[in-house]
């Protein structure tokens, strides 16, 4: 019988180093640090953006400066020093690769240690990527393929140059620079990210992917997402993410608006592993995030997460159900270890008649980490026969951890239906027992217990991602996945 | 709202009486942007201009809730002596504070820091009552605390203390009620530590007026191997904040918490709960269920600490709600916060309205619609009533909410 035990599983946990941790040396052409007007609009002319879209830029900068930065959430952090950050960074290279060999080599090798060859994967899986190396899109495939059907999916500033209307008509809609402090940030310093349009009626017949990662050294990364799915349109959007190793924590605000328009579905997932810090909590990411998407009639927007990297997380996938029977899903596993900090949930807000969500949470505390569950399923006035489900579970794995959870329910109509349940508890010694009894080693039944425990949320992610996420968990807990 | 205020005459702490005198100096009334009253509104409280007065009320017999009980009675706050007992059960001292000599209010652990409401109370405390039970007393007969507001705009800064005693037990009720009362505010505070193996009840019938105010802040402090239970029953007042407390200090405690809330006009009913476990080795039960009608609104905010180091704790919390009408508002945020990892821990919340299909099921055995309807509000409330072990507590909330909502469900619980 292996003698492996919850304590050693809880050492092994600590001792589990951050796997990507690498750096790739591309010369970088970066602006020097500090925010100010100038800043913006020295971003806004290398980006060769048109005027409305310096002219929000600035409106957003200005809203920014009036805020204060929010201090509710249950995590605790050095706030980031806005003026010792740099604004921009983008690989030097300006020209547009003609094939994919011409991709500097360098890179390509980055991509394989994510596990992302692109030659690969255009050819066996089907996905195209649009890989962004920290701030400028280098890469994007199928792109041909995609064109055909109508879909447009390509980077943020390629959308601004040959979309504007589109950008100019939906950006900000779902996520107003108002909004909160990181997003009003977001709005005015965004340098990159991925833009995305379904033609009304299109099944978008592979999953979207974009890989981000920073790697420019004290480089906040401002990602800007916009996916729209037109009438009765379907597409599965995946993002995922991984960072080099760095010791000084590194600021990332992005902002992620999805718009379902009727009869539509959006499914966005994401894996996100960024730099968690060492085992001493030093170093790591901060991952302060804006992700809203907007249901109209019929709709459905599922957003499923894996989160097993950064320092702090502070983010809250949304759905806003406005149209009638819309359907808003939230599927989460958020892993934290060492001196990890989590504050993650989701908005249901249902405006619309019949509108339906179910959120569905697992959080595992491992370490000296703190991993909260932080959700609102707000029932207006008129959503008559609204329906919610909520199950928000922790497990704890050593005794210097915590689990918290901060559900708020508000209800204004009475045919509304709402459930909500937690529970917080360890891996029951019975469980293990049982798995001993029936000659399954402890380590086994450790795994299996997690994974059953995971499950409901890994089922919901997407082929190819369901590989990454359990690579992921098992780097976060090896011991004790697989 | 201070203005015609006096300040107290009761010989409280020194420093507790400046400290409270400094926070009000110092703080606003609390606005939605707090998080704490982040679904209750008190505004209307600081436009009111309050003043201290003494009434007189001519029978107590509506609103005696025990009939072989220890009354006190209090007006406005202030001590009715001629409708109080005269007689006092052995083992216990019960005393209004106003007649407390200086050092024998030994308490206050009452956090004032930034909490206007309990430093009014210190400020401006009309009066109070002190319940010592000594060690080892086992008290059958309930002690009865009869509050009632009386007149216009009339504010009761009130405060209980109970000192349970080690291996003690007894029974509290209390009631607060309002006769003739127009836009009144009782501002109710409560010290209550249950000593080593003491067994404490509270039962809390809530039943003032549409129009009245009242905030209420119980600080229980618990000592090892003891159980505290309240059952909180609020069934009128225009707003009402329930603010408890309970700090588990001692090993082997039970803590359970009940309410029942049936709101109906424009009533507002704000449950604040706490429950911190500091030591390992505990339970604790929180049950609150609600019937929300009209355009009322009910918030239910439970929490749950467990410390670093508290393991095996098991703590459960519920909270269940019915909307009966369109207009109705349910804002419910149970929360755990757990530091500890050999714990079974849970909360679950619902909102929802009558089983349309059970009505009917209960319409096709020949019950009209309406005591359909009262039937299954009956099965909702009564697993929170259920809990109450005392008798004629239960059967005055039954009486109760047959003068207010025309619901008879005694009959139902008896059959």
């Amino acid at each position: 019988m292996s003698s492996y035990t919850e304590n050693e599983l809880a050492k092994d946990l600590e001792n589990q180093e951050y796997k990507f941790g690498f750096t790739t040396d591309i010369g970088s052409d970066t602006i020097p640090k500090g925010l100010n007007e100038d800043v913006i609009r020295l971003i806004s002319s290398k980006k060769e953006e048109p005027q409305w879209m310096l002219d929000y830029r600035l409106t957003a900068y200005r809203a920014w400066l009036t805020m204060t930065e929010p201090e509710w959430a249950h995590v605790h952090y050095t706030k980031p020093n806005f003026q010792e950050m740099a604004y921009y960074s983008a690989p030097n290279q300006t020209k547009k690769y003609e094939s994919w060999d011409d991709v500097d080599p360098e890179m390509k090798e980055t991509m394989a240690k994510l596990g992302i060859s692109l030659e690969e994967q255009k050819h066996l899986t089907g996905v195209a990527v649009d890989f962004v190396m920290d701030s400028v899109s280098v890469a994007t495939s199928f792109k041909s393929k995609l064109a055909e059907l109508g879909i447009i999916f390509c980077s943020f500033s390629e959308a601004v140059q040959d979309h504007p209307e589109l950008v100019r008509a939906n950006m900000g809609t779902v996520v107003p620079h108002t909004d909160n402090f990181y997003a009003a940030l977001n709005s005015a310093v965004f340098t990159d990210g991925s833009f995305c349009y379904i033609p009304k009626g299109v099944r978008c017949p592979m999953e979207l992917s974009t890989y981000f990662r920073i790697n420019q050294a004290e480089t906040g990364q401002f990602e800007r997402t916009l996916v729209i799915a037109d009438e009765g349109s379907y597409v599965s959007y995946l993002e995922g993410c991984t960072a080099p190793q760095r010791d000084e924590n590194q600021l990332h605000a992005a902002v992620v608006e999805l718009i379902a328009k009727d009869n539509s579905e959006i499914k966005y997932s994401t894996v996100q592993n960024w730099y968690p810090g060492d085992k001493n909590g030093k170093g790591g990411i901060f991952n302060f995030v804006t992700k809203r998407g907007i249901c109209d009639t019929n709709a459905k927007i599922s957003w499923t997460q894996v989160e097993t990297g950064s320092a702090v997380t502070w983010k809250y996938p949304s759905c806003i159900l406005k149209g009638d029977n819309s359907i808003g899903e939230f599927y989460s596993v958020a892993v934290t270890n060492n001196y990890q900090q989590a504050d993650t949930g989701t908005k249901m807000i249902h405006l619309g008649k019949g509108t339906k969500s179910t959120i569905i949470s697992k959080g595992i505390s491992a370490g000296k980490s703190q991993n909260s569950y932080r959700g609102l399923v707000q029932i207006h006035k008129n959503a008559h026969n609204a329906r919610n489900f909520s199950q928000c579970d922790s497990l704890l794995m050593t005794d210097e951890c915590g689990a918290h959870t901060f559900p708020y329910i508000e209800c204004k109509n009475s045919s509304a239906k709402i459930e909500h349940e937690a529970t917080t508890s360890k891996i029951g010694e019975d469980q293990i027992f049982y798995c001993l009894q029936r000659g399954i080693s402890e380590e086994k039944a450790i795994s299996l217990i997690v994974n059953g425990y995971c499950k409901e949320v890994l089922n919901q992610l997407p082929m190819e991602f369901a590989v990454e996420a359990q690579k992921l968990l098992t780097i976060s807990l090896e011991g004790s996945v697989g | 709202m201070l203005e015609g205020l006096t300040p107290t005459s009761i010989l409280l702490d020194e420093k507790e009486l400046s400290l409270a005198k400094n926070t009000l100096a110092t703080n606003q009334l609390p606005t939605t942007r707090m998080e704490a009253w982040k679904y209750t509104r008190v505004a209307k409280l600081g436009k009111t201009n309050y003043r201290s007065s003494e009434e007189t009320i001519e029978s107590l017999d509506a609103y005696r809730i025990a009939a072989d009980a220890t009354t006190f009675v209090f007006v406005n706050g202030h001590f009715s002596e001629e409708l109080s007992s005269d007689e006092m059960p052995e083992g216990v001292s019960i005393s209004p504070l106003s007649s407390c000599m200086e050092g024998e209010i030994n308490s206050s652990n009452l956090v004032l820091e930034d909490e206007i409401f309990t430093a009014l109370n210190t400020a401006f405390l009309t009066d109070g009552v002190l319940i010592d039970i000594e060690a080892k007393a086992i008290i059958e007969k309930p002690i009865q605390i009869i509050h009632l507001l009386k007149g216009e705009a009339a504010l009761s800064n009130f405060k209980t203390i109970i000192n349970a005693g080690d291996f003690s037990k007894a029974g509290i009720i209390q009631g607060f009620f309002a006769e003739d009362a127009n836009k009144a505010f009782a501002n109710v505070t409560s010290e209550i530590s249950v000593g080593k193996n003491a067994f404490l009840t509270i039962d809390k019938i809530q039943y003032e007026a549409e129009n009245t105010s009242h905030i209420s802040t119980e600080q229980v402090s618990q000592e090892k191997d003891s159980t505290f239970t309240i059952n909180t029953i609020t069934l009128n007042g225009g707003l009402v904040r329930n603010n408890l407390n309970i700090e588990v200090i001692g090993e082997n405690c039970e803590t359970n918490l009940n309410g029942t809330y049936l709101l109906k006009g424009k009533q507002h009913v704000d449950n604040h709960t706490v429950v911190d476990h500091t030591v390992p080795n505990c339970n604790s039960n929180e049950l609150y269920k609600g019937v929300i009608d009209d355009q009322a609104t009910a918030v239910f905010n439970g929490k749950v600490f467990v410390r670093r180091d508290a393991q095996k704790i098991n703590a459960f919390q519920s909270n269940g709600n019915v909307l009966m009408s369109d207009n109705a508002t349910v804002n419910s945020k149970p929360e755990l916060e757990i530091y500890a990892d050999d714990v079974k821990c849970s909360h679950g919340s619902t909102t929802g309205q009558l089983d349309e299909e059970a009505v009917f099921y209960l319409r096709a055995r020949g019950l009209s619609e309406k005591s359909a309807r009262k039937l299954m509000v009956s099965a909702f409330i009564g697993g929170a009533l259920d809990k109450i072990e005392n008798k004629d507590v239960l059967k005055y909330t039954y009486k109760l909410l047959k003068e207010r909502f025309a619901w008879d469900f005694e009959s139902d619980f008896n059959s």
